[in-house]
């Protein structure tokens, strides 16, 4: 029988030959590049279905690898190679469902953009490089597809590159990354150095008798450079928001299923390495609750229906990398699977709304979409609901899974983070809920439901976000957490208390928005005169954007300035002395060239008597002496 | 007893004494006069050298012989060029002429 596992690498190529097959021959025919695109990514998705079949029927803890030399130098040896485990394996039935999904609804969503074709080529070998990445054996491929990730990303952020703000957010996102990855980068070369070898396994097998943290306290800090670039974690957060330049099924893409994931993913991946530094953990766990209360924070004030959900993904990040960092790695990766499912569709279900107000994403001037767009609406809620931790909806259970790992590990005061975040949570996306779906705004009333092709993906999303989070309930045995766990990640037995708690504040959310923006008990305009100064500071986020303007204004401008004038001076003054010196003393010497013989003569004299002399004292010194 | 090194010093008093008129005399042709003197004080030194290093081999001889055939025709040309010159400026008298200057 032919090998399933074996044959996996076809998973990766298939998008890759879709897009190679786009970019060379099919490029005049939109029609045709969107239906090549879907189905090698529907075939991916079986092959991904059927391998995940596989594993999860399988004992836990069973590994496939293959590998084949990519290049080798004394002290160094990488490989170009597949690793299937239960944890790659639930990535690849994320990121090619949701890429598929997408897919489907960008039919709809995009019908007519002239750049429909080139659309679908970097959608293809968008998804290509995140499977690529989810199936890397090693560091070093997986910085290639890492790289690849951050470039595919430009491209479909700068889709509609006639717009400015489109221009700039795809080079504020690339640009973003390079700074993360140029640590993650100089992480992956220490290891090299130190370890000689970027293959996980090999690596996890090494640093179990390797304890010298004074080296893998650094390499861990800037491993986590990366993650934090590609999944937005505070100080690198300011692509993400802006990233809303992109067509909106690129932004469930990138939000959902690629990209933001890949940081969380290799934060599980390389769990190992940052397990053996606590020093390490306690920062990345401070580092994801910080992002995690301080976008929701801003996406409490936001008007636009995309940025509230960005910011919504900022903060729910927030709450994978924490939970990384409290060693709950098996709640982190359940959150980034249920997220993936329910953001999706929120995003989906936000762009089928911009498509019926014909781009308008203000939230305020929508208004009573529930009468025109039943299915539209009803998907988002549930999404909304299983973003706010609702029970039984999927984003309960892993939510609540992070609150009990940050709970029983003593972690008190992120557990506290937590809670507070997943309060401001259901109260944000039931703030856009109401005003949006609910409100009394009138004009919406000119909207209309998406066509099928948009409508299906949002059903099917909607069911994966209520049924998703069951593979993780502890009431169904936590199948989940038997298969993806980190050596020496306790299992903590559920905790009906803090399940009710979560589940209060989210309601007390829900219920808060509802009595804010639906029945209006509480003014929110009133609210937002007496906090203004608070209001203003949400509303400009932090004014992170200004202050990195202004930096860069000082410093990389500074610099530059310096170094124009290092340029103009030193290094030019340097040439343009060195040629006017040699002209100089041309013009000095040539006057010792007066026409006569005898002068000339008697320079031929002195130069073969300097010769001589010269030659004379040589041999003296040198035979003689 | 005279040796080696008496024709040596004779050399150099040659060469000596040529260079000298070359560098300070005025008259070109008293200058190529000087340039013979330099040319013979060489000859010195081969037939010299010649005679005390290897008597056997007659090398230095045979080379101030040539050494006296190109002097004959250096000597040729250059009177031939001092001639035209005298024609063209009416002056034998090197300070006149300053033609290769820059």
């Amino acid at each position: 029988m032919f090998d399933l596992f074996s044959g996996s690498w076809i998973i990766v190529a298939l998008p890759f030959a879709a897009f190679a097959a786009i970019g060379l021959f099919l490029h005049r025919w939109p029609k045709a590049a969107a239906y090549t695109s879907i189905l090698a990514m529907a075939l991916s998705t079986l092959w991904s279905i059927l391998i995940a079949i596989q594993v999860f029927t399988a004992a836990p803890g069973q590994v496939f690898t293959a590998a084949v030399r990519w290049l080798e130098m004394p002290g160094l040896r990488v490989d170009m190679g597949i690793l299937i485990d239960p944890l790659s394996a639930v990535m690849l039935l994320v990121v090619t469902i949701v890429a598929l999904l997408v897919q489907i609804y960008s039919l709809g969503y995009m019908e007519g953009d002239p750049g429909l074709s080139s659309y679908f080529a970097y959608h293809s070998i968008f998804a290509g490089s995140m499977l690529g990445l989810v199936l890397s054996s090693n560091f070093g491929q997986v910085f290639v597809f890492w790289e690849l990730v951050g470039l595919c990303s430009y491209l479909l952020i700068g889709f509609w590159f006639g717009r400015d703000s489109a221009k700039e957010a795809a080079k504020k996102a690339f640009i973003t990354n390079r700074v993360g990855d140029f640590g993650f980068l100089l992480g992956i070369l220490a290891l090299a150095v130190l370890f000689g070898n970027l293959d996980y396994q090999h690596l996890a097998m090494r640093l179990t008798d390797y304890h010298n943290l004074a080296v893998l306290l650094p390499i861990a800090l800037l491993l986590f450079a990366g993650p934090v670039g590609k999944s937005a974690q505070f100080p690198l957060h300011v692509w993400l928001p802006d990233a809303m330049e992109g067509p909106t099924p690129v932004s469930a893409l990138i939000h959902a299923a690629t990209m933001v994931a890949a940081g969380v993913y290799l934060l599980a991946r390389a769990f190992f390495i940052f397990s053996a530094v606590p020093q390490a953990m306690y920062l990345i766990a401070v580092v994801g609750g910080f992002t995690a209360l301080f976008a929701a924070s801003i996406a409490l004030v936001q008007i636009d229906i995309k940025r509230i959900l960005a910011y919504s993904t900022l903060s729910q990040l927030g709450y994978m990398v924490m939970a990384m960092g409290i060693g709950a790695m098996t709640a982190g990766m359940f959150h980034l699977m249920t997220h993936a499912f329910f953001k999706s569709l929120l995003f989906l279900g936000a762009g089928s709304v911009i498509h019926a107000m014909h781009g308008e994403q203000d939230i305020w001037k929508m208004g009573r979409l529930s009468a025109k767009m039943p299915v539209t609406t009803w998907t988002f809620v549930i999404g909304a609901l299983a973003l706010a931790g609702i029970p039984p909806l999927s984003g309960f259970w892993s939510k609540d899974e992070i609150l009990l790992g940050a709970f029983s590990r003593g972690h008190l005061f992120l557990y506290g983070l937590g809670s507070l975040v997943a309060f401001m949570t259901a109260f944000y996306m039931f703030r856009l809920i109401f005003v949006a779906f609910f409100g009394s705004g009138t004009k919406g009333s000119h909207a209309h439901e998406s066509p099928p092709v948009m409508t299906w993906p949002l059903l099917i999303l909607a069911l994966l976000s209520v049924v998703a989070g069951f593979v993780g309930s502890p009431l169904l045995g936590n199948v989940f957490g038997k298969y993806i766990n980190a050596p020496g990640a306790a299992h903590h037995e559920m905790n009906i208390a803090i399940m009710v708690v979560s589940s209060l504040l989210a309601a007390g959310g829900i219920f808060l928005a509802w009595l804010i923006y639906q029945k209006e008990v509480i003014s929110h305009l009133e609210l937002k005169q007496r906090f203004a100064s608070v209001y203003e500071i949400l509303y400009h986020k932090y004014y992170i954007d200004e202050l990195y303007a202004r930096l860069v204004a000082v410093f990389i401008d500074g610099s530059a300035r310096v170094l124009e004038w290092v340029d103009l001076k030193i290094v030019n003054g340097l040439v343009n002395g060195l040629a006017y010196f040699t002209g100089w003393s041309g013009k000095q010497l040539s006057y010792t060239e007066n026409g006569q013989v005898q002068t000339y003569a008697l320079y031929l004299f002195g130069g073969v008597l300097v010769i001589l002399v010269g030659a004379v004292l040589a041999v003296y010194y040198t035979v003689l002496a | 007893m005279i040796g080696l090194n008496h024709y040596l010093i004779l050399g150099t008093c040659l060469f000596g004494i040529g260079i000298y008129g070359v560098l300070s005399k005025r008259n070109a042709i008293a200058v190529l006069m000087s340039v013979e003197l330099m040319l013979n004080a060489a000859n010195i030194n081969f037939v010299a050298v010649n005679h005390f290093i290897r008597p056997d081999q007659a090398i230095g001889q045979l080379f101030a012989i040539f050494v006296i055939v190109v002097a004959a025709a250096e000597v040729a040309v250059g009177l031939a060029l001092i001639l035209s010159i005298y024609r063209h400026a009416s002056s034998t008298n090197l300070n006149d002429f300053n033609l290769m200057k820059w």
